[in-house]
């Protein structure tokens, strides 16, 4: 008998007893879907924020004041030290000692209350100089970016993320337009292109005050740090030079801030990726999580598919003892109960999967998070519903195989 | 012997059968020596307990003896694993059953269809020789029913059809008429009796003489152990063996 005919003969079953059938893949068919949910959910998580990361820029490391050891040899935490300055970001631009930098872009960052006529809005003010733009790969949609001319003349000018214009001047043109920051009044003379929302892992892109960063230190931080830089974006020359790029950063901070031991160095260069991981980290152990519970269910689904094959082998004796009087060889049973129980598996799989690409496509109306179902992923979890039915199968399968003719003709 | 020229389809020769239920040893066959030549029909009468179903099961192959040989068609099938014997089974045998055992799924083409498909034929030879053999039994008109729409004789008339489709050396009747009213039972009795007429080699288990009467030739058994032939003349021919 060959693969056409048992599947044939499996099919009629399976159709023959059509309730049952059905309950049976309902089992398949809820862990599947919940498996496929879980995951996609997960993963949406995990794109969003590596797409957030991602609109950082291209290539990008971001050098950051680190962990501080004090003369008494107490050590600080990450960020207690404002060690980072505007000559490291000098040094860090020459193209002598560090060749595979391409641009550099120190920052501060605060976040101060913007003032427009009788609007108030609080936001983050960022200092930067011009090479900003290029390093975090953004793009002005009105007005201009902040120039050289800007930051060595402590401007007061300010370039303003979308969401930024539209929550002070709501619909009104800003450029041209006054901002009061720390008492200090900013003429708008730029608008931000919008990158979408962020989310908890990063900033909003598209809601801060960009202002030149002799500006922010002298006119909006003020105080002692005048000289010191929240971060340091650095962009590497290409893809392939990240690696060097940071080598060269580390040797050049460490020989700046005279530190011989890499590990006391007083600042730490991340790259995305290493932002990415971290970010996603979380969001990983936790769809592991959840997947585990669903693969539970799924368990029990694939149990489900035994107990009714095992009814079935029990309730077909007749057929089965007939069967084999008519020259059915065990191998030839053993396919197709097992036939049987994969095509239950399969049918509950594709069905699973249709279920959660519904749930993908509806759940996010009513929860924040987007849900997405890969290719691969649908593909994956059809195979696992397909090998739980075989897998479940196998012990009815031979039960019905082993059985001596003469029994199973004899049971009335 | 009048069938000396051809070899004998079948040969038991002192075939015991010992079966083991915990520790108590019941002998269903002990020793016997049979040999059915091609193109009889033979009767195999007995009452219940008699070994009469041992036997059939030996002869059908659904089972193995535990001492003795058993040659179908020239092999000895006493020391065939399950899948040679499933083989042999399909090949050589041709099943009637008293239950009919029809797959109520199947249409009756489907059902006489089966012993082929585990034959491993193509579609298109499968159903020209189930149509066939549907014909032979005169149900040409009856392919497209399932059994469930079709009267007990036809029924059975169904599992003969699926009994003759392999071309097999043996037709093995187990109680064919045991579920049958008189008229179908003459019905389907008369249909061996054509099988025989065309030269098959049919052997019909029952406990009725006037159904073993039908046979050319009447194999007693009793306690396990093949009786003498009694005369024909001393079978009665309404005689009621006691269930």
């Amino acid at each position: 008998m060959n693969w056409l005919e048992t599947a044939r003969t499996s099919l009629a079953a399976v159709r023959s007893h059509r309730l049952r059938s059905l309950l049976t893949m309902l089992g398949i068919l809820i862990g599947i879907a919940a498996v496929i949910l879980t995951v996609g959910l997960g993963e949406g998580a995990q794109k969003q924020v590596s797409d957030q990361i991602n609109a950082l820029g291209s290539n990008l490391l971001i050098v950051s004041p680190g962990s501080s050891t004090s003369s008494t040899g107490v050590r600080g935490g990450f960020g207690s030290a404002s060690t980072l300055t505007d000559a490291d970001a000098t040094a860090l631009a020459s193209k002598v000692s560090a060749p595979d930098i391409a641009a550099v872009a120190p920052t501060t960052s605060t976040e101060e209350e913007l003032t427009a006529g009788s609007t108030n809005w609080t936001t983050s003010v960022v200092g930067a100089t011009p090479s900003w733009l290029d390093v975090r790969a953004r793009s002005v949609t009105e007005g201009r970016f902040i120039t050289a001319h800007d930051v060595s003349s402590d401007a007061a000018v300010v370039v303003l993320g979308s969401e930024t214009a539209s929550e002070l001047f709501s619909g009104r043109d800003p450029i041209g337009q006054t901002v009061t920051i720390a008492d200090v009044p900013f003429q708008v003379v730029g608008l931000l292109n919008s990158v979408g929302s962020g989310s908890s892992a990063t900033a909003d892109q598209d809601d801060q005050a960009i202002v030149p960063l002799s500006t922010a230190t002298t006119r909006v931080i003020g105080g002692n740090s005048r000289t010191s830089v929240s971060d340091i974006y650095l962009e590497a020359s290409s893809g392939g030079t990240i690696t060097a790029a940071y080598q060269e950063a580390n040797s050049e901070l460490l020989a700046l801030h005279g530190i011989t031991t890499a590990t006391d160095a007083d600042f730490t260069i991340a790259s995305q990726q290493s932002i990415l991981s971290t970010a996603t980290s979380v969001d990983k152990t936790l769809t592991v999580l959840l997947a585990g519970i669903a693969a539970i269910s799924l368990l029990v689904g694939g149990i489900g598919v035994m107990n009714i094959m095992l009814v079935s082998v029990t309730e077909r004796v007749r057929e089965i003892g007939l069967r084999k009087a008519l020259g059915a060889t065990p191998r030839a049973i053993r396919r197709q109960f097992l036939f049987e129980a994969s095509v239950l598996g399969l049918s509950g799989g594709v069905l699973g999967v249709v279920l959660g690409i519904v749930g993908a496509i509806v759940l996010p109306h009513f929860i924040s998070d987007p849900i997405s179902i890969s290719p691969a992923a649908a593909g994956a979890a059809i195979a696992v519903a397909v090998a739980i039915g075989i897998g479940f199968g196998v012990y009815p399968a031979s039960r019905a195989a082993r059985l001596a003719p003469i029994d199973a003709l004899r049971s009335e | 012997m009048d069938h000396e020229p051809s070899p004998p389809v079948l040969a038991l020769t002192d075939v015991r059968k010992t079966y083991r239920t915990g520790t108590i040893e019941v002998e269903a066959l002990r020793g016997i020596t049979l040999s059915i030549a091609a193109g009889e029909f033979v009767a195999v009468m007995g009452p219940s307990g008699s070994g009469k179903s041992t036997l059939m099961h030996i002869l059908g192959c659904l089972d193995v003896p535990t001492a003795g040989d058993y040659q179908l068609a020239g092999e000895h099938v006493g020391d065939m694993d399950e899948a040679a014997l499933a083989q042999v089974r399909n090949r050589r045998i041709g099943f009637v059953f008293q239950q009919f055992n029809l797959l109520a799924s199947l249409t009756a083409w489907r059902n006489v269809e089966l012993p082929l498909t585990y034959a491993g034929l193509a579609p298109a030879q499968r159903k020209e020789r189930a149509l066939a053999a549907l014909d032979r039994v005169g149900l040409g008109d009856r392919v497209e029913h399932r059994p469930g729409e079709l009267s007990g004789g036809q029924q059975q008339r169904v599992a003969v059809a699926r009994a003759l489709v392999t071309d097999p050396a043996l037709i093995l009747a187990d109680e064919p008429t045991g579920n049958l009213d008189s008229t179908s039972s003459a019905d389907v009795l008369g249909l061996f009796e054509e099988l025989h007429q065309a030269g098959r080699t049919v052997v019909l288990i029952t406990h009725e003489a006037d159904i073993a009467s039908t046979a050319g030739r009447v194999v007693h058994i009793r306690d396990g152990l093949l009786q003498d032939e009694p005369p024909k003349a001393a079978v009665g021919p309404a005689h009621w063996v006691a269930q």
